[in-house]
């Protein structure tokens, strides 16, 4: 099984092979090409920055004020009328906002209750599934100066809304059925 | 919109903070996230360096226009807004194989150059195309065959198995992603006023 570890690592190599074998085909001059398309990746990055600071800012103040704390308990009993188990809440709440922080919180829920609880495996999965929207809009967006995402925003934290109730369910499922 | 989340992101949570006593915590929130961003634009330096200069060199060789040929029937149903083998379509195809292989520093700057072509296009340069909405729907939800960061994780905390999620989480990244692309032709139905594209 570790077999795909050692798989997912070739990955990387393998891509870069077959663009120099194909420059090698083709006769391309390679390095000048990476010299000159690099270029472009100091200016690229640097203009993310005020995005960025903008954006990690106000999730910061979110988080060390503890209003995102206040906000997950006050609302954590809703969670139990759809029989979603109210450790997730947080998880739920905080994914779409920031990377580090959910996987923080995966992680500690995994130390908890140990690797082969159905709640640590359910917060894998979520993590594994979905991506840090807020973060994904920010650098996009970013990046080509847009100030008015438009639908952007909604119809991808209600994709991640709809994963994330996905991943639990498909979690219970697999885990019951599936797996032995 | 974003502009009045952000602020009350801010005020919000800084009212909160006087009533918590937290107020020490937010300031040096405040300036560990804007030192953590920076963090965050230097590795983007060299991820980007790194794989905008490959990139160039699948562009002279001819391979993204391959690459873009290969995914036309795919990416002319998603992106109907796009021209036939305009090159966003080849930096989309690869930022989406970069996220499905779990490379996502990779996909980054794939998906910046993405972003780049499909503003080139865009009527109003302030706003968000109908292109560039789908595209960040589909990578908000991408579709992810290995996510390595999450394994890791499961195998230093001594899951017997680290792998056993890998599964379930392909089938939940391959549903989230349909119901983004779902949500995004139907609000985009809504908003276009009903309009057949």
């Amino acid at each position: 099984m570790i077999d795909i570890v050692f798989l997912a690592k070739l990955i990387l190599p393998l891509f870069i092979l077959v663009i120099l074998f194909s420059a090698l085909i083709t006769r391309t001059d390679a390095y000048s090409a990476f010299v000159s398309g690099g270029k472009e990746g100091l200016q690229m990055a640097a203009e993310l920055l005020p995005f960025l600071v903008g954006m990690m800012a106000a999730i910061s103040v979110l988080r060390s004020s503890g209003l995102l704390l206040w906000i997950t308990n006050l609302l954590s009993p809703l969670f139990l009328t759809f029989h979603i188990p109210a450790e997730l809440f947080p998880l739920f709440l905080t994914r779409p906002i920031s990377g580090t922080a959910a996987l923080s919180i995966t992680a500690d829920l995994t130390h908890t209750y140990g690797t082969e609880h159905i709640i640590s495996r359910m917060a894998a999965v979520i993590q594994g599934s979905t991506d840090t929207t807020l973060y994904i809009l920010t650098v996009y967006f970013g990046a080509v100066g847009i100030k008015k995402m438009g639908r952007a925003l909604a119809v991808g934290l209600l994709a991640d809304l709809t994963g994330m109730i996905l991943a639990v369910v498909i979690t219970l499922w697999y885990f019951q059925n599936v797996w032995s | 919109m974003v502009n009045l989340i952000w602020i009350f992101m801010l005020i919000s949570g800084i009212l909160f903070s006087f009533f918590n006593g937290t107020v020490d915590e937010v300031n040096k929130g405040l300036l560990q996230s804007a030192g953590q961003s920076v963090e965050l634009v230097i590795g983007f330096v060299a991820v980007f360096t790194l794989w905008l200069g490959m990139m160039e060199i699948a562009k002279r060789a001819g391979l993204l226009q391959l690459v873009t040929k290969l995914g036309y029937p795919f990416i002319r149903r998603l992106f109907p807004d796009l021209p036939k083998n305009h090159p966003a379509a080849g930096y989309i195809m690869t930022n989406l194989s970069a996220n499905f292989f779990g490379l996502g520093n990779a996909a980054t700057p794939f998906g910046v150059k993405a972003m780049k072509e499909l503003q080139s296009m865009n009527k109003n340069a302030e706003l968000a195309s109908r292109s560039m909405v789908t595209f960040l729907c589909m990578n908000t939800a991408a579709v992810t065959f290995f996510p390595a960061t999450i394994v890791s994780m499961r195998l230093s905390e001594g899951a017997a198995d680290p792998l056993d999620i890998v599964i379930p989480a392909f089938i939940a990244t391959v549903l989230s992603c349909s119901a983004a692309i779902l949500y995004d032709r139907i609000s985009w139905k809504i908003v276009s006023g009903g309009s057949r594209d």
